[in-house]
C-alpha cells in the first residue's frame, strides 16, 4: 500500500514537472508533440499565423496557382488547389485569412514529391484564402478571394 | 476506427497521383449542440503522414479548419506499379488510424 502511494506521488511529480516545463516555453510544443505547431494554429491573424508556422512573411509570387471557386455555396467545404512551380518546393500552407484562426493546414512534402496539393478547408465567411509556398528556405504567397455565402463553422 | 481511410494511388508517367478520403467528424470546438447550448469539444486530425517504401512522401499538418471527411490530393515520383503506400493519421484525442494501399 505504501510502496504504491509511493510510485503514485513520483509519477504525478513527474508529469507535473513535465506540465510545468511546457507552459512556461521551456519544452516547445514540436519537441513534445510529433511536430503539431499549436501555436500557428491558434493565431487569430493571418501575418501571426505565417510568421507562427513558418518565422517570416511571404513575398507574393506569380509561380503559385492557387484554385478555388469564386463563390464557395457551402462554407464547410470549400475544394482548394495548389500547384507551386518553385524549384525545391518543401512545404504548402493553405491560410484562410477571416477564419478565427487562419491556418487551415500546412503539407510538407517529400522530396519526391511534386508541388501539388489539394484538399477541402472550412471558410466562416468570404475572405481570401492565402497560400504559403515554403522552397529553400523562403517563403512565396498567392491568394484569391473567395465568397461564401452560408458558412461553415456553425455556431 | 478501422478502415477510416480510402486510398486510390495512381502510376500515370511516372507521377504517383494519390487521392484519399478519411471519415473523421474533424469538429472545431467552436460549434455548439442546439439543444443544450453546450460546446462540442474538439476533435480533429492534426497529422497524415503518407510513405512509401519506407519513405516519407507526404506528412500534413492540420488544424480544425480542414473539412469534415477530409479530402487529400498529392503527387510524388518514383514509385512503381504494385508497390504499397501506408498512410496513416493522428488527432487532437490521441486516435488515429493506418492503412495500406497497392499503387496501380
Amino acid at each position: 500500500m505504501n510502496t504504491k502511494r509511493r510510485t503514485f506521488l513520483k509519477s504525478t511529480a513527474a508529469v507535473g514537472a513535465v506540465g510545468v516545463a511546457v507552459s512556461a516555453g521551456l519544452l516547445t510544443p514540436r519537441a513534445v508533440f510529433a511536430a503539431w505547431p499549436k501555436a500557428a494554429f491558434e493565431a487569430t491573424s493571418l501575418d501571426s499565423a505565417i510568421t507562427a508556422a513558418h518565422g517570416g512573411s511571404a513575398a507574393a509570387s506569380g509561380d503559385i496557382k492557387l484554385k478555388a471557386p469564386d463563390i464557395a455555396e457551402n462554407g464547410a467545404v470549400v475544394p482548394i488547389t495548389v500547384t507551386s512551380k518553385i524549384a525545391g518546393t518543401e512545404s504548402i500552407s493553405i491560410l484562410v485569412s477571416n477564419n478565427p484562426t487562419p491556418l487551415t493546414g500546412t503539407f510538407n512534402l517529400g522530396s519526391n514529391t511534386e508541388g501539388f496539393v489539394s484538399s477541402r478547408v472550412k471558410m466562416s465567411k468570404t475572405s481570401d484564402v492565402v497560400v504559403v509556398v515554403k522552397a529553400g528556405g523562403k517563403l512565396y504567397s498567392a491568394k484569391k478571394e473567395v465568397k461564401v455565402t452560408i458558412g461553415g463553422c456553425g455556431g | 476506427m478501422a478502415k477510416s481511410i480510402k486510398v486510390r494511388a495512381k502510376v500515370k508517367g511516372g507521377v504517383t497521383v494519390v487521392k484519399t478520403l478519411i471519415s473523421h467528424p474533424m469538429e472545431t470546438g467552436l460549434r455548439k449542440n442546439k439543444k443544450t447550448g453546450q460546446k462540442i469539444p474538439a476533435e480533429f486530425i492534426q497529422e497524415v503522414t503518407c510513405e512509401h517504401n519506407g519513405n516519407n512522401v507526404l506528412s500534413a499538418l492540420w488544424g480544425t479548419a480542414i473539412s469534415k471527411n477530409p479530402y487529400l490530393s498529392f503527387k510524388f515520383k518514383g514509385a512503381k506499379s504494385g508497390d504499397t503506400l501506408k498512410v496513416s493519421w493522428v488527432d487532437n484525442k490521441g486516435k488515429s488510424d493506418s492503412v495500406e494501399a497497392k499503387i496501380k
